[in-house]
């Protein structure tokens, strides 16, 4: 795995739960207490590890910590160059679901040994979607779920969104458009800083 | 065939463009050109008046445009800001032209200064995936950038350790071998002055290997207090230490201050169950007293000087002279000859718990 992802998740456990919930999680799931590079690669267990022990730590089911990672990704402070970059993908949140194909592509042109999940948007009817995912982090839809519903928050946009079960080797998100962004969303300005 | 495109659908594929007539007049921009000045402000008036070309160099004919086709154009608006463009002209049936621009390099100055959006951009154009790459780039650059320097600092403290005695936090003899090639390189002259404790194994055997840890950061310290900067201190084993004092080759005058050295040693010493006392033993060899030197030859002629004084009594300081015998570069025997010696230690200064 990406340190740039296990770093995230070490971020999350740090920012919202405190340096000591860090601590505590490294400790259960034996990773240096110093926690991950962000440039460097890891052993996917152990990202599979730290999920766990958070989730025992916290005493929360495992995918509401994945769903809060999402949600953390694209709303902390510290992340806000990840939100930016996903508000390229479009000026509305149906655009921005239609980018996310790409996604892995673009991270790839910026960090080319970063490996992000293959995602597939499908139409299911006028106002419905379905996001086909598949990654070799078991419940990373979760993670899905939280990023979506706080990028539909950014836009404006009200969406309803659902896990269904996995099926031929990927995981599926559902997404129902209630409204696509008249509701006014968070700025987004091109120029950076500015 | 021939293909007439609406207004509308040029501007969209095209939202830079700009069409003048057949005099040079500007008859319509593309929406994203338009919003780079208040509103009217193309509209009517000549192509020269508002804009200076690079390249061509200085055209200020339409016909000398029209030539241009094919090649890339370069312009700059006459007033501020006066931002770079570069395009192409194409000629177009009636006599006017049509020209196709763009920010190139300076799309991020222009997207700021203008307030542009994604939408002002045409969905061919790359401009928003070069943002993206930049924005990415710098977010990754940083992260890289962060982790070299820990790695760095990383790297310096464990040299810095491998180069280091842990308990007096003097040099080791890793360091020294550094130290000598260097002084080899750069033809520095220095005078080695081992320095070996007498008494010290009787400090560890009667008040325990603590008392003989405190002793030796306590003798580290006083060595410090009496070398400059430049000088370089290495504990080279158990007891034993050696200082290159660079710059430095009068023997008459390091002969005191070894004997001061040893003065400073002798003074009792507070350890955690009394106090103890120590002296040494010092050899002085110097790159003055050689035509050449190499770094073994000066260790070993340190030694034999070392070696020298201590067989002369305890608390001596010898120079090396030649035909000085060496106490035995060879470890094993050096060992022997320090266990032999210290089975016969039992002079008038000894290690004593007090009271």
């Amino acid at each position: 795995m990406h340190g740039l992802i296990n770093k995230s998740l070490q971020c999350f456990l740090r920012d919202t739960y405190g340096a000591g919930a860090w601590a505590e999680v490294a400790q259960a799931a034996d990773v240096d207490p110093a926690g991950f590079e962000a440039m460097l690669i890891y052993d996917d267990a152990l990202t599979v590890d730290v999920v766990a022990a958070a989730a025992a730590f916290l005493d929360k089911p495992r995918d509401c910590v994945l769903e809060d990672l999402g949600t953390y990704l694209v709303s902390h402070p510290n992340l806000e160059p990840v939100r930016r970059l996903l508000r390229f993908g479009g000026a509305t949140f149906v655009d921005f679901l239609h980018s996310l194909d790409e996604m892995p592509d673009r991270a790839r042109l910026a960090v080319p040994q970063l490996d992000l999940p293959r995602l597939e948007l499908l139409p299911v009817d006028e106002a419905s979607y379905r996001l086909d995912c598949e990654w070799h982090l078991p419940g990373f839809e979760h993670v899905l779920v939280g990023l979506l519903r706080t990028m539909a928050d950014d836009y404006g946009a009200l969406v309803l969104l659902d896990c269904l079960p996995p099926s031929d080797g990927l995981a599926h998100v559902g997404i129902r458009l209630i409204d696509n962004g008249y509701a006014s969303g968070r700025s987004f300005d091109l120029a950076a800083g500015g | 065939m021939e293909m007439k495109l609406e207004r509308a659908a040029l501007d969209l594929l095209m939202p830079m463009n700009l069409q003048a007539d057949a005099e040079g007049l500007i008859v319509h921009v593309g929406p994203t050109l338009e919003k780079t000045r208040k509103a009217g402000y193309f509209h009517g008036f000549r192509l020269f008046e508002l804009f200076r070309f690079k390249r061509p160099r200085e055209v200020l004919s339409i016909e000398a445009l029209r030539q241009a086709a094919g090649t890339p154009l370069r312009l700059y608006f006459r007033d501020d800001p006066q931002t770079q463009l570069r395009g192409e002209v194409t000629a177009a049936a009636d006599g006017g032209l049509l020209l196709n621009l763009s920010f190139g390099l300076y799309v991020f100055d222009a997207i700021r200064h203008y307030r542009l959006h994604a939408s002002d951009f045409a969905t061919t154009d790359p401009t928003m995936d070069m943002l993206y790459l930049t924005e990415a780039k710098s977010a990754a650059m940083a992260a890289s950038y962060e982790l070299n320097l820990r790695l760095q600092a990383a790297r310096i403290a464990a040299e810095e350790q491998a180069y280091t005695d842990t308990l007096t936090g003097l040099k080791n003899r890793r360091a020294l071998d550094l130290v000598l090639a260097r002084h080899r390189r750069q033809g520095t002259a220095f005078t080695l002055m081992g320095i070996d404790l007498d008494y010290f194994k009787r400090v560890n055997d009667t008040m325990g290997h603590a008392a003989g840890d405190v002793v030796l950061q306590h003798v580290a310290r006083l060595m410090l207090e009496r070398t400059g900067e430049t000088d370089t201190l290495v504990r080279t084993g158990g007891d034993e230490f050696l200082i290159i004092l660079a710059g430095q080759t009068d023997l008459t005058a390091l002969r005191r201050r070894a004997g001061e050295m040893i003065a400073a040693l002798e003074t009792p010493i507070a350890v955690p169950d009394g106090q103890c006392q120590v002296s040494a033993s010092i050899g002085l060899c110097s790159t003055g007293q050689f035509n050449s030197w190499e770094p073994a030859q000066m260790l070993a002629d340190v030694d034999a000087a070392l070696y020298a004084a201590k067989r002369a009594g305890r608390s001596q300081v010898v120079a090396y002279a030649p035909g000085m015998e060496p106490s035995g570069d060879d470890p094993e025997r050096k060992a022997e000859r320090l266990n032999a010696r210290a089975a016969g230690e039992g002079g008038a200064l000894s290690a004593r718990p007090s009271r």
